[in-house]
């Protein structure tokens, strides 16, 4: 297949970056601008455009140590899409079961030529520990509860495509904040733009501290309903908690699960929007879910155009 | 033994109150007399104008890891490192593989000293056997065998019922416990402290609690049996207070803070450097500050490193796989200059009293003095002199020093241990 062209328009001379390691470190003006260039690229992709020579000749590596099916695949795509090589590593087969240190892996791996390496890893910082040791541009695709950049972008993009607008929205992300990377992520961007956040959840896993953040926090999913205009439910991450943080998961899900009864109490153009992936019943129900509120498959699609400006603009705009 | 004339130096002995300009004489070992003639008969003369001439330093919580981990010290190297640093004798942690906690152990270390010839080395032994926290180590044959102080460090003793054993069992020795208090299901997977840092970064958290329950449990424990309790690198505001009061009720308890708790916060962990991750972890500032204060009213006895080296492959690992610990020993002295003593929370003899004999008076061992006929261990402090903290210097084998490129006020000229100058900073 031929491949399209596309007029991404200017870069601004203010993007100097060379890794996206979080979202806390980036300006209102550096996320606009992924979120301006991700947009093209989701509009080429709805006119069938799929395939561009961007960044041909560039080799992009997955190094994931943590389990992945949507990330993983999407960095893949993105990078494929624009003409790239891609790489995939995989943890289990490495030679970190044979000892071998993170950071030597990773020199390794870089010493076949590669121009970036998209990071995920169970502990915080890790992908700045290799931005640290390597020349080549590093991508957190989700580091722990830290951060999951692209995640947050993708989740903003979708908002933005459905409000028009980021400032003024007030955006409630709802369920395992404490071990949440996407929330992070989420709220380091939504404030950046404007939004009014709120995380929700039960007391062991919302932390009162997010208020010196500016972030309002709530116990009650019912008390804040009426007045959202987004809800991001997330994923009840057991395989990070060392004992299980409420009683029970009924128990949480007659507190938090968004159904039907609850979303009639929402305003009409609420989003629903889920990181996925999601637990059916816990979190959100199944009607809800696949109702016409929910832009869960729209973040999907959303989240390869934002992987694609992440790396033209880290890779390709140099 | 030659004999040793030091002049015009500024003689400062917190255990004689003596803070004065004059000439010290060390002959045959010892602190042989004050106000010599600048022109007394002596071997060597050392001009100590502008200087600080002090009792050895002491240290009395290091982990010099021999045997067992001598990638990242040695009992050689550890004192070399100590001599750098201005200290003539180090206490070390009983934490090694094996650990101490047999009379062969102590007495390896002893031997070991011996050979390195660099400061005096004290023994610390386990309270427990094997370290495991279960039943008593044969604390008496360790005490034969020349154990200064008992302690699990590295690890709290968690048994309640062994903690109260081990205090009574100590009574008969009059040794003192020195516990790493930490209550274990509280910090459990925890890498810095907990706090707002540590919600944004994602990291788990050790909570100022878990210190402040074991210190608490501690002090009872010790009001109860009589015993004597000495808290390791106290970290929390909690902490502070709950010794405070304890001492105002004449409870037998002492306690020690480190460089790297009294002078970082937990803001150092936005670096992810592993080079930060410490255990009792760096707290938020107003602990930092309560640590001061504890300092400057005579809460805390004492200031110690913990030093503890880790080779570099151990430490360049994720965040949760590298050890905790760093480096202390060649930067103390630097920092209490520049931390406690420049911006006036303590003056020099109160700082050098933490340093000296404090730590001795706690160990039970005949230091940190320089009365006529101590030992002649004498550090000569050059205040004044300007440094930056450069890993690459260090004696220690180990450079996991959170310091590193820190600018710091002051730092030992001469050390000289038993009437032997061991180290000139040349």
């Amino acid at each position: 297949m031929a491949c399209a062209e596309i007029d991404l328009g200017e870069v601004p001379g203010f993007w100097k970056r060379r890794h996206l390691l979080t979202l806390e470190e980036l300006t209102a003006e550096e996320i606009t601008l992924i979120l301006d260039k991700a947009s093209i690229f989701r509009q080429a992709i709805t006119e069938g455009q799929r395939k561009f020579s961007l960044l041909a000749g560039k080799t992009c590596v997955n190094l994931f140590f943590e389990n992945s099916t949507r990330t993983r695949n999407s960095f893949a795509l993105a990078a494929r899409r624009l003409g790239a090589d891609m790489l995939d590593f995989s943890a289990s087969t490495s030679s970190l079961s044979k000892g071998e240190t993170l950071i030597d892996t990773a020199k390794n791996i870089e010493a076949m030529g590669v121009d970036a390496m998209i990071v995920r890893h169970s502990t915080p910082g890790t992908p700045k520990l290799l931005a640290d040791n390597l020349n080549c541009s590093v991508i957190n695709a989700g580091d722990g509860p830290h951060e999951h950049p692209t995640q947050g972008l993708l989740d903003i993009l979708t908002m933005r495509q459905r409000f028009g607008r980021i400032e003024g929205l007030t955006v409630a992300l709802v369920g395992d904040i404490a071990h949440s990377r996407t929330a992070r992520s989420n709220i380091w961007g939504l404030k950046k733009l404007g939004a009014h956040v709120i995380v929700c959840g039960p007391s062991t896993l919302v932390s009162v501290r997010w208020r010196e953040l500016g972030v309002e926090t709530s116990y009650s999913l019912d008390d804040i309903l009426p007045r959202v205009d987004v809800l991001n439910l997330l994923r009840i991450q057991f395989e990070r908690q060392s004992r299980r943080p409420f009683p029970s998961v009924r128990e949480y899900a007659l507190l938090y699960a968004m159904d039907n009864r609850r979303l009639a109490r929402t305003k009409p153009h609420i989003l629903i929007l889920a990181p996925g992936p999601i637990n059916r019943g816990v979190e959100v129900t199944p009607d809800v879910a696949d109702g016409p509120q929910s832009a869960i498959l729209d973040q999907v699609t959303n989240g390869v155009a934002v992987r694609m400006a992440v790396l033209w603009l880290l890779l390709g705009n140099r | 033994m030659d004999r040793i004339l030091i002049r015009n130096g500024r003689v400062i002995d917190p255990s004689q109150a003596i803070d004065r300009v004059t000439n010290l004489l060390l002959a045959e070992g010892r602190i042989a007399a004050y106000d010599v003639p600048p022109e007394a008969a002596a071997e060597v003369v050392v001009d100590a104008s502008g200087k600080i001439v002090a009792p050895g330093l002491i240290d009395m919580h290091v982990h010099l890891r021999e045997p067992g981990f001598e990638e990242d010290e040695t009992i050689a190297s550890g004192t070399a490192a100590a001599l750098a640093g201005g200290f003539t004798s180090v206490a070390c942690m009983p934490n090694t593989d094996p650990p101490v906690d047999t009379q062969a152990a102590v007495e390896f270390i002893h031997g070991q000293a011996q050979r390195a010839d660099n400061c005096n080395v004290y023994a610390i032994a386990c309270v427990s056997k094997n370290r495991e926290g279960k039943e008593l180590a044969e604390i008496g044959q360790l005490v034969k065998a020349g154990a200064v102080a008992f302690s699990d460090d590295g690890a709290p003793i968690g048994d309640t019922e062994l903690m109260r054993r081990a205090f009574e069992y100590c009574l008969m020795f009059d040794k003192p416990l020195l516990n790493h208090a930490e209550i274990r299901e509280l910090t459990q997977s925890g890498v810095m402290h907990e706090g707002l840092i540590s919600m944004i970064l994602g990291l788990p958290g050790i909570p100022a609690a878990a210190e402040d329950v074991m210190v608490s449990r501690d002090i009872a424990l010790a009001e109860a049996t009589g015993g004597r309790l000495h808290i390791c690198h106290v970290s929390t505001s909690n902490s502070v207070d709950a010794l405070r009061r304890a001492k105002s009720r004449g409870v037998r308890v002492t306690a020690e803070a480190t460089p790297h708790h009294f002078t970082l916060t937990d803001e150092c962990l936005r670096s992810f450097d592993s080079n930060f991750k410490i255990n009792p972890p760096l707290r938020g500032q107003e602990h930092v500050d309560a640590l001061i204060t504890g300092l400057a009213d005579g809460t805390i006895d004492v200031i110690a490193s913990d030093h503890a080296p880790h080779a570099k492959e151990k430490k360049m690992r994720e965040l949760d796989q590298a050890p905790f610990g760093c480096v202390g020993l060649e930067t103390t002295l630097g920092l209490v200059i520049r931390r406690l003593i420049e911006p006036g929370h303590l003056d020099w003899p109160a700082a050098l009293a933490k340093m000296t004999i404090n730590p001795a008076r706690i160990l039970g061992i005949p230091k940190g003095t320089l009365k006529i006929g101590a030992d002649a261990d004498v550090t000569i402090i050059d205040p004044a002199a300007r440094w930056k903290v450069d890993p690459a210097q260090f004696r220690s084998k180990s450079c996991n020093t959170p310091f590193a490129g820190m600018e710091l006020t002051g730092r030992a000229e001469m050390v000289i241990v038993g009437g032997r100058i061991k180290y000139r900073r040349s």
